[in-house]
């Protein structure tokens, strides 16, 4: 784990001292980079007496051991279970990027949270969604943040969404076999303007306009497919990827709850808001713009038609 | 892996189902119709297990027209569902039960109105405004969903069809290539293309 985060640090020391001294140097010679820049240590304040790093299990095949402990596609009863039920999509379109995720985090059959968030702020530009182990998108993203902002120390430049995901994507690779669960979009808006990468564990890493992961992706689809196009205005789009969800909400046992949503522009991401499912079910989105004015549910959208076709006499 | 889906509409239901006959990763024949003509006003798509899927299928045929011929009329379409549904539940608790999945589509001559029920090899039986079986189901519910409309016309119900066929077409990996279309309404059963 050492060798691995010094491998993508620049120089031999650790990323948290070459933080401080980053942040010594900066402050001292460079008066005219804005105060806001500065910001938290991405969550990782806490650790400063030492660079995080795993214990592996001290067996002779970690990797078999794990997997004989959590894979529950073989062993549905094993005692370690990993959250896998999610719906989480990201699109691009002339407005910027849309992100939506539900809220909902099962653990096998059960049900663990209905208030999760699965929209990862790494910075003010860059968003990272979860689906698969939720502690493995949590802290990877995290640490992810944590060496997005030294890049901006290093090189007085933000980094490019392209970068941000490439350094993930060889970071989940380098422990690819052992056990890593994540599929996860990194979206953001640089000098390339907006743009979005998928990432997962096995190490695929793709850009694209659209996607969708988890398992209630395929629902998402359904609705995102046919009503995406390029130049759909900014409430158009932030309507279809809440629609989105709350069809894969609707239709995946696992997935449900809230929906979250978020539109990036070239300001930075700007968290749109928070929807119950049921409510968009039964009301729709409410008072906000790209509303249909009533629930999404079929039957409150179908209520009072009838596919019955009585000839006219009889129905006079 | 075999897709089929049906719609109702304003006084008819279409039945579509795809024409692909695979054996393992092999696709032995593109064109095979896997929607029984069940009488003057009664459609059902079938898939599932080889074999098990025609045996049935002609079995429920040849059941459903020798009702016609000693009664002089056919089952309705709510009863015709209920008796296939039977069967596949006796068959369920039987030495080698059926595998089959099934839609059954008819207009009923009487109430003028469509039924569509949804069927599966276990006997569920569910009486639905549009419904799917394979993997397509996983894309073409949440899009039926969002856009089926119970009084649209043969021809924005034949669009929205296309719909579904499109969208598993462009995301399901082992998506079928054509398919089979059949339209029941007052003036019986006819095959579409689409």
């Amino acid at each position: 784990m050492n060798s691995l985060v010094q491998r993508f640090s620049t120089s031999s020391s650790t990323p948290l001292a070459a933080l401080h001294k980053a942040a010594k140097v900066v402050t001292e010679e460079d008066d005219d980079f804005s105060d806001a820049a500065w910001g938290s240590e991405a969550g990782f304040g806490n650790i400063a007496k030492g660079v995080p790093s795993f214990a592996v299990p001290a067996v002779a095949d970690p990797t078999a051991f794990l997997r004989l402990h959590t894979d529950d596609h073989a062993d549905p009863s094993c005692r370690i279970k990993i959250q896998h039920g999610t719906t989480t999509l990201a699109f691009r379109f002339k407005g910027g990027v849309i992100v939506a995720v539900d809220s909902r985090a099962t653990a096998g059959s059960y049900i663990a949270s209905g208030t999760v968030k699965k929209v990862i702020e790494i910075n003010p530009y860059l968003l990272g969604t979860m689906a698969g182990g939720a502690a493995d998108c949590q802290y990877w993203e995290t640490y992810l943040g944590m060496h997005c902002r030294l890049h901006e120390l290093r090189n007085k430049e933000r980094i490019s969404v392209s970068a941000a995901s490439k350094f993930l994507s060889n970071l989940v690779y380098s422990y690819k076999g052992m056990g890593l669960s994540m599929g996860t979009m990194i979206c953001g808006w640089d000098k390339t303007g907006p743009s979005i990468f998928y990432v997962d564990s096995d190490g695929t890493r793709l850009k694209g306009d659209l996607f969708s992961v988890g398992s209630g992706s395929t629902f998402a689809y359904g609705v995102l497919d046919q009503g995406y196009h390029w130049d759909l205005t900014d409430e158009e789009a932030q309507e279809l990827g809440r629609r989105s969800i709350y069809a894969a909400g609707h239709r995946d046992a696992f997935s449900g709850n809230t929906v979250n949503l978020y539109h990036v522009k070239e300001h930075g991401w700007e968290f749109i808001g928070n929807y119950d499912v049921n409510k968009l079910h039964y009301d729709g989105p409410g008072n906000v713009a790209g509303s249909p004015g009533h629930g999404y549910g079929y039957d409150i959208r179908v209520e009072g038609l009838s596919s019955a076709n009585p000839p006219v006499a009889a129905a006079a | 892996m075999e897709t089929s889906f049906a719609i109702t509409g304003k006084g008819y239901v279409i039945v579509a189902a795809d024409t692909t006959a695979a054996r393992s990763i092999v696709k032995m024949k593109i064109d095979e119709d896997k929607i029984k003509v069940l009488g003057p006003h009664l459609l059902m798509a079938y898939s599932g297990e080889p074999g098990d899927t025609v045996q049935f299928a002609e079995y429920v045929e040849r059941n459903i027209r020798l009702y016609q011929i000693r009664n002089t009329y056919s089952l309705r379409p709510s009863a015709a569902a209920s008796w296939v549904r039977r069967s596949l539940a006796e068959s369920l608790r039987s030495r080698h039960p059926y595998s089959v999945n099934l839609l059954l589509g008819g207009y009923d001559t009487s109430s003028h109105d469509p039924h569509l029920y949804w069927i599966d090899y276990l006997g569920t039986i569910s009486e639905v405004p549009f419904a799917a079986h394979g993997y397509g189901s996983y894309f073409a519910l949440s899009l039926l969903d969002r856009y089926h409309n119970p009084e649209a016309s043969l021809e924005e119900g034949l669009e929205t069809l296309k719909r579904c066929i499109d969208e598993v077409s462009k995301r399901l990996v082992v998506s079928p290539g054509k398919y089979k279309v059949k339209v029941v309404d007052k003036d019986g059963v006819r095959e579409v293309e689409i």
